[in-house]
């Protein structure tokens, strides 16, 4: 491809692209992130390629691999478009279905659209679906229409056209003042807001300066991040490269995890065709700024996700935050002024420069602007990524969005903010999400990690997971991040194991106190975060394991025990048959007994002990009923009494 | 330059530009407590025993003195209730490792620390990285360093390098604040039986 000189021929090439592209041609797309993959849209992909060739439509028919859509409970998911058919859950075996009928023969194969779970409802349109008609989503919609390693797609939707505005219309100052005018506020945790992070950057002495791409996710069960860089990589490089210009930076990185492999290919192409283009590079659209950005990958250190401590890693060395008192945009990578933000950061700035600030401060609430992409997974109908604007209840987002609580169960929790977060309560539902909202009560925003609990869901053991996490994880520079979650994690288990003791609950909100106050970094100093909101939100059951060595959740192994209500059973012998440790004593119309040394809690008789029976029950803090003497057990069934 | 002009514990002290409170308070004979300093090597800010309140325009905080640059008019308060409950609280936690270490010992008399809060894990080694950053930074020999992280993380010394620099050396045993032989031991350990010799005794 020649390379674009002028933000005229920017446009002149995207209005031919445009111009080669019928509106009303049927297109095809097919989610192709990370999840789908797993779940075999790669398979999908050869097969929907082989069918087009076979029933010779390959003129009429375009077929886009685009990254994720965020409804991943129901992937691999297909778009037919213009008429915007959706097909969820698409086996290999659906393709040459699909393709006859629906792209030939223009009817709708029933059993591939969406079902809403609540209403019993068929769905068609993907706008119509409830999972996306309450979504706001300003910067990750893209992603459906974009194959990421075509440029093409990403300039025929105006890509690199704010770029290009930045460039040539604007100063680097104005640029800086529109940002900080938007409030955008650092997606990745901290909320510092990034036109404030620039501006320290630029007006710092150095001329040496860089720009960073933090794409370290490591939240459990998160990736936001992960789904916008490899789903949208150039909208990410577009924002990186109007903040150096912003910045006066001409150096960049783009830190993404190994364990991304697909976020790392995409990002790489996309780098060397926006190069081929002169998008990247010297001299980037005729206008005399150069920038050149690199991929480094990070070795899965959940710390490195820390500022100082991925500038720490990009130069070579251990990723360990610094304890120096001095921000990283004054004296950061290699010393130099450095400007690190988040994946999805980078990708709103794009939006903000082509409309306008005070478009991008129509969304959200007073402190927190724009939209926010959230991970929803946990206990929750439909797993997936949303986008909503700043300010949306909780409760929205769980249940117009998320579709509730799976398999009747009552909603417990919803811990936000990744594992140095905190868990927020059912009263709290009503609770607009924004980065102030959220501290204020006990939690964060993180990155957008959102995992939904429901009643079963042990809080102690929540916490504790969470511990577990955070002491892995620890750089293990500091004491009070080091050895105080060592002591907090050892206290946790031992309150899950029921040998909790008097005064546990005060030495982990000393050893709390001496993190918040004391730890080196931002994750030592929030190390405590998963034990303060959920004792402060759910005390009973701290004291529950402690005093009384009961679990409300039933959900601690060794504080329950799995009994068979003896006026319940019926002696269908699915238990005892399905038992892996033969620790069920029963026969036929005989009354099932759990032999209780025997027993590891498994948990395989409560799952299949028939519903209408609902015989194995689950007990805690009270003593397992003696065994029915075996002279009792023999079950006598009416009218088989003669 | 002028001097940086500012108060420890009431009294006014000057700093010149660059120099941490710890710094400025052992010129001006103040002491504060630390476990992983030293005036050969580059602040590591790993122990933060050194802890202390910071006052400054009304407004108080906790810092660590060791990497904390010394500024214009702040106030700084080296004890305080909380500065030595949070003291108190991290010699607990080191004194799980090193019951014995002297330096610990001295210490927790003076903070009211029980040795016996934790269940113990003696493994000596408290991470100050003296040894670590005495080899590194003094010597230039990186024959010790810190291996993996989080709780997992201990000091090893790196054979096919101790094998030659440390015989000679052994500046680094002195340095330890928990138990001079323990690094001996550490090397010893490393030198015998090297990981992957194939004695099946690693």
């Amino acid at each position: 491809m020649p390379r674009i000189n002028s933000p005229a021929e920017l446009e002149a090439l995207r209005k031919e692209i445009v111009s080669k592209r019928d509106p009303n041609k049927t297109c095809i797309t097919l989610c192709s992130g990370s999840a789908c993959h797993a779940s075999g849209s790669k398979e999908v992909a050869a097969k929907i390629d082989e069918e087009i060739e076979k029933q010779g439509l390959a003129t009429k028919v375009d077929f886009r691999k685009t990254g994720c859509h965020g409804f991943c409970e129901r992937g691999p998911i297909i778009v037919i478009r213009p008429d915007e058919i959706c097909y969820f859950q698409i086996k290999p075996e659906d393709v040459p279905e699909i393709i006859s009928e629906t792209i030939v023969g223009k009817k709708i194969a029933d059993r591939l659209v969406y079902n809403d779970p609540v209403t019993k409802e068929k769905i068609v349109r993907e706008s119509e679906i409830p999972f996306y008609k309450n979504q706001g989503r300003i910067v990750f919609g893209s992603n459906v229409s974009v194959d990421p390693k075509n440029i093409d797609d990403y300039l025929a939707i105006g890509g690199y056209s704010a770029l290009a505005k930045a460039l040539t219309a604007m100063t680097p100052d104005s640029v800086l003042q529109e940002v900080k005018k938007a409030n955008l506020r650092g997606r990745g945790g901290g909320g510092f807001p990034a036109g404030v992070k620039w501006e320290g950057s630029r007006n710092a002495k150095d001329p040496i300066k860089y720009v960073i791409v933090n794409a370290d996710e490591g939240d459990p069960g998160a990736y936001m991040d992960r789904s916008l860089l490899e789903g949208n990589p150039h909208a990410v490089l577009e924002g990186l490269t109007i903040g150096a210009f912003a910045v006066g930076a001409h150096e960049g990185y783009i830190y993404v995890r190994q364990e991304y492999p697909l976020a790392v290919e995409n990002v790489n192409i996309a780098i060397k065709t926006a190069e081929e283009l002169g998008l990247q590079g010297k001299n980037i659209l005729g206008s005399g700024f150069d920038f050149v950005v690199k991929v480094h990958r990070g070795a899965g250190a959940f710390v490195c996700g820390e500022s100082t401590a991925l500038m720490t890693a990009i130069e070579g060395r251990a990723g360990e935050p610094r304890p120096k008192y001095i921000r990283s945009n004054i004296v950061g990578l290699w010393g130099k002024p450095s400007v690190l933000n988040n994946v999805e950061t980078w990708a709103n700035v794009p939006l903000i420069i082509n409309n306008g600030a005070d478009w991008f401060t129509k969304y959200g609430t007073e402190t927190s602007k724009g939209t926010k992409i959230f991970s929803l997974v946990g206990k929750i109908t439909n797993t997936g990524l949303v986008e909503v604007p700043m300010g949306t209840p909780l409760k929205e987002i769980i249940y117009d969005i998320g579709g509730g609580i799976p398999n009747g169960k009552k909603f417990k929790a919803v811990q936000t903010g990744g594992p140095s977060g905190g868990c927020l309560p059912e009263n709290l539902l009503d609770l607009p999400v924004g980065f102030d909202e959220l501290t204020k009560a006990g939690s964060m925003m993180g990155s957008g990690g959102m995992i939904v609990m429901d009643e079963d869901t042990c809080m102690v053991d929540v916490a504790r997971y969470f511990m577990e996490f955070l002491t892995d994880e620890s750089c293990g520079k500091c004491v009070p991040c080091r050895e105080g979650m060592r002591q907090m994690l050892k206290i946790l288990t031992n309150i899950t194991k029921g040998k909790g003791k008097e005064g546990d609950i005060e030495t982990l909100e000393q050893l709390s106190e001496t993190a918040i106050e004391a730890a080196l970094c931002a994750l030592g100093k929030s190390s405590p975060n998963p034990f303060l909101s959920t004792l402060k939100y759910f005390r009973d059951e701290y004291e529950a394991h402690v005093k009384e060595k009961r679990c409300p959740a039933l959900s601690c192994k060794e504080l329950i025990a799995f009994y068979i209500d003896p006026a319940k059973c019926n002696a269908c012998t699915t238990c005892a048959r399905k038992c892996p440790s033969e620790a069920i004593i029963g026969g036929k119309n005989l009354i099932h007994i759990v032999d209780q040394a025997k027993c590891t809690k498994c948990g395989t008789c409560f799952e299949v002990c028939p519903p209408k029976f609902r015989a194995v029950t689950k007990i805690s803090g009270v003593p397992v009923p003696p065994p029915v003497p075996e002279e009792s057990r023999k079950i006598v069934r009416e009218g088989k009494q003669k | 330059m002028s001097d940086i002009v500012f108060s420890i514990d009431g009294k006014e002290v000057k700093a010149k530009e660059g120099q941490t409170v710890l710094e400025v308070a052992r010129e001006n004979g103040i002491s504060i407590p630390t476990l992983c300093w030293h005036e050969l090597l580059e602040p590591f800010g790993a122990c933060r025993l050194c802890i202390v309140e910071v006052e400054s325009r009304g407004s108080s905080r906790l810092v660590v003195s060791c990497v904390y640059p010394a500024e214009k008019n702040i106030s700084v308060k080296t004890r305080s209730e909380k500065v030595d409950r949070i003291r108190k609280m991290i010699l607990e936690l080191q004194l799980a490792h090193a019951p014995d270490a002297f330096i610990l010992q001295d210490y927790a008399k003076e903070y009211g620390a029980d040795r016996n809060r934790f269940e113990k894990e003696p493994s000596f080694c408290i991470h100050c990285g003296l040894c670590v950053r005495y080899c590194n930074e003094v010597k230039k020999a990186n024959a010790v360093g810190f291996v993996d992280r989080g709780i997992r993380k201990e000091i090893s010394f790196i054979p096919e390098i101790a094998a030659k620099e440390c015989w000679g050396c052994k500046e680094c045993f002195p340095l330890c604040p928990t138990e001079a032989l323990q690094a001996a031991y550490v090397l010893v350990e490393a030198l015998a039986f090297p990981p992957g010799d194939g004695d099946g005794s690693k």
